[in-house]
């Protein structure tokens, strides 16, 4: 684990509140989608935590993020309200995307989170070219892509990331290697055992991170936006992590063993965040079942806020196709 | 107003000129855009204007259709107008799913919190080039919610149209017809259709969503778009001498689809036509033909008929595809069985 003295207590502190937030909240979804009271389908977050608030929180208000069908951690780490995420899977007229967007398709402006794409890999040029975006407007805003193991071997990663490198792009390129496309093992699609090592072939940084380590993440994602930043291009991330949930719903994880669970389980995110709060900031313990305490009811409340939101009204299918010029 | 005598490439890289001298956010994004010493894109629309913008604005891309779409796709949505260039139209179909997923939909999703303000530019048209560059791609991004649909038949409207989409707010396809474009330098493409007209060199639009009346009959309408649209004047030419007034349409915009005109028309002859260089096959005469016939059932006196390229991917020896593209003689054929009938 890496230490935290570098850091603000305040900072640690967020980092371990935001990661609580999102455990609580996808824990809750579960559990109301096992009740039938959630439609379609989840893709949860649990275990992986730590590399979405390490990156989010190193990141400026005017920089973007572009998810994935897994969006529920970025958007939290973002600071989106649980109360538009929970509506929005629920189907509800007061979710981020009114209903339209779903668990998949989590959408925020006013966080910065772009819509978050179900097509795997495929934000990998588009944050590409947001990124372009502000080096063309001389702004030094970045653009976070934050994608999982099995996009690395899709035709748009490649593009994406070789286009960003000859260009410069002001882009980091967030690889949560979470151990598993889906139910297929990566380590057999892959002849590599670090996705971060294909940065080389662009020509540009990579680095296996410790996903499991907020700290370890944060510093990292802190060099790479700093390097985009001041124009010296992008940099691909690889943070090794684990989904503790099944890939979606009704996944129960039969393709890999118990063990192997027990032993990323141990090494939980949170869990560490939070002896390491205590034995190295001197937080009291009391302190932090409060932040756990606010963040179970943050949630059970944006649940409720969900549960009792009128549906979206029937003509809202024939609105947004097309935006009319002012 | 001044104007000059344009090709297709000259007016729409006056219209690109246009757009980039009014509007900051708009950029460029393809293959062999701005490279000096190379061809200003697949057809040189884009030459010169790399001298003029920089290479930032004009930006040159390695050969990645996902990438140009993307960074397309991802520039809108922070703001910029990007115009993309596909080389060739049948190129498109490797970026497929930033098109269709991506542009299409991502104003629907986020429910309206972010829009996708671009131009894809796409050369189609068979033009003995062989079954890979040669296809009329209209009907793909007809059927896709979210897309616009231009197909320009002359050098005035393809740059009043281009400025319109590129102000547009919507993910916008463009598609420009390789035999119109009477380009000039190596890559000219020869044609009696690429005809040289009048273009105002000053800033003007032409709304999307409109098609244009180019010829008053009475006895029947010919609907047709880009190089089609030159084939059915031709053959209402030659219908006029056997005594068949033919009224022509052209379909310059197929979304949004302006249909009252097109009804208007039906109604008065009682007979349509429909001319296309897409394949028979869920073309986009199709769907046209469908509504109209939903909206003047009663009014015809004979069947909607098309004459489009058969079902078959286009062919290269020149024999083969002047059997496989819409001639003038099928138009007149087709027109004569339909008066006849």
């Amino acid at each position: 684990m890496t230490g935290s003295d570098n850091f603000p207590l305040e900072t640690a502190r967020e980092m371990y509140r935001r990661m609580v937030l999102i455990r609580r909240f996808e824990d809750h979804l579960y559990a109301l989608f096992l009740q039938g009271a959630v439609p379609g389908t989840l893709h949860q977050y649990q275990g992986q935590e730590a590399v979405a608030v390490g990156v989010c929180i190193a990141l400026r208000p005017d920089d973007v993020i572009f998810s994935t069908h897994r969006p529920v951690g970025h958007l939290l780490a973002r600071g989106s309200s649980p109360r538009g995420i929970a509506a929005e899977i629920m189907g509800k007229a007061t979710g981020c995307a009114g209903g339209k967007g779903g668990q998949m398709h989590l959408t925020d402006v006013t966080v910065g989170a772009m819509p978050s794409n179900a097509i795997v890999g495929a934000n990998i040029p588009i944050a590409t070219g947001a990124a372009l975006a502000f080096q063309l407007r001389g702004q030094d805003r970045v653009a976070v892509s934050f994608f999982g193991d099995g996009a690395s071997n899709i035709g748009a990663f490649h593009e994406g990331i070789n286009l960003a490198a000859v260009k410069n792009a002001p882009v980091i390129f967030v690889c949560e290697n979470n151990q598993y496309g889906a139910s297929t093992a990566i380590s057999s699609m892959l002849r590599i055992t670090d996705i971060a090592d294909r940065a080389a072939a662009y020509g540009i940084p990579g680095r296996v991170v410790d996903g499991m380590d907020v700290l370890a993440v944060h510093h990292a994602v802190l060099e790479a936006v700093e390097r985009a930043r001041q124009g010296n291009g992008p940099t691909l991330l690889e943070c090794k992590t684990y989904r503790y949930a099944g890939h979606s719903r009704g996944d129960p994880g039969g393709y890999r063993t118990r063990d192997e669970v027990q032993r990323w389980r141990e090494r939980d995110p949170i869990s560490h965040m939070r002896a390491l709060l205590i034995t190295e900031r001197g937080m009291a313990e009391e302190e932090l079942i409060s932040i756990e305490n606010a963040c179970q009811s943050e949630v059970e409340e944006a649940v409720e806020f969900a549960r009792n939101s009128p549906e979206p009204g029937i003509e809202e299918t024939y609105l947004h196709v097309f935006k009319e010029r002012q | 107003m001044s104007t000059r005598e344009m090709t297709m490439v000259e007016a729409l890289r006056d219209g690109l000129r246009v757009a980039m001298l009014s509007d900051p956010a708009v950029f460029l994004i393809g293959e062999d855009l701005g490279i000096p010493g190379g061809f200003g894109g697949g057809f040189t629309v884009t030459l010169g204007l790399s001298d003029e913008f920089g290479h930032a604005r004009v930006m040159d891309t390695p050969i990645s259709e996902i990438a140009i779409v993307g960074a397309a796709v991802g520039a809108a949505l922070v703001g910029m107008r990007p115009v993309a260039e596909m080389q060739y139209g049948d190129f498109v179909f490797c970026a497929m799913d930033q098109v269709v997923n991506q542009a299409a939909k991502m104003h629907y999703m986020s429910n309206g919190q972010v829009s996708v303000p671009m131009v894809l530019r796409l050369p189609v048209g068979a033009s003995a080039r062989g079954a890979q560059h040669a296809q009329s791609t209209e009907a793909w991004f007809m059927h896709t919610p979210g897309l616009k649909v231009v197909c320009p038949s002359n050098p005035y409207d393809a740059k009043g149209l281009l400025l319109a989409a590129i102000r547009d707010n919507n993910p916008v396809v463009f598609l420009e017809h390789k035999l119109l474009y009477g380009g000039k330098g190596g890559r000219k493409e020869s044609s009696s259709a690429a005809k040289v007209v009048s273009v105002p060199e000053e800033d003007y639009e032409i709304p999307l969503g409109t098609v244009a009346v180019k010829r008053q009959g009475s006895d029947l309408t010919l609907l047709a778009n880009m190089l089609m649209l030159h084939r059915a004047m031709d053959a209402a030419q030659e219908l006029d001498q056997q005594g068949v007034h033919a009224e022509v349409i052209d379909m310059r915009c197929l979304v949004p689809l302006d249909m009252q005109p097109l009804i208007a028309s039906a109604q008065k002859t009682g007979r349509v036509l429909i001319v296309e260089e897409d394949n028979l096959t869920g073309g986009w005469g199709a769907e046209v033909a469908a509504r109209l016939s939903e909206a003047v059932f009663f009014h015809l006196d004979a069947p909607i008929t098309r004459v489009a390229a058969p079902d078959t991917p286009a062919p290269t020896a020149p024999v083969l595809e002047h059997e496989y593209v819409p001639s003038v003689q099928r138009v007149v054929a087709a027109a004569l069985k339909l008066v006849a009938g």
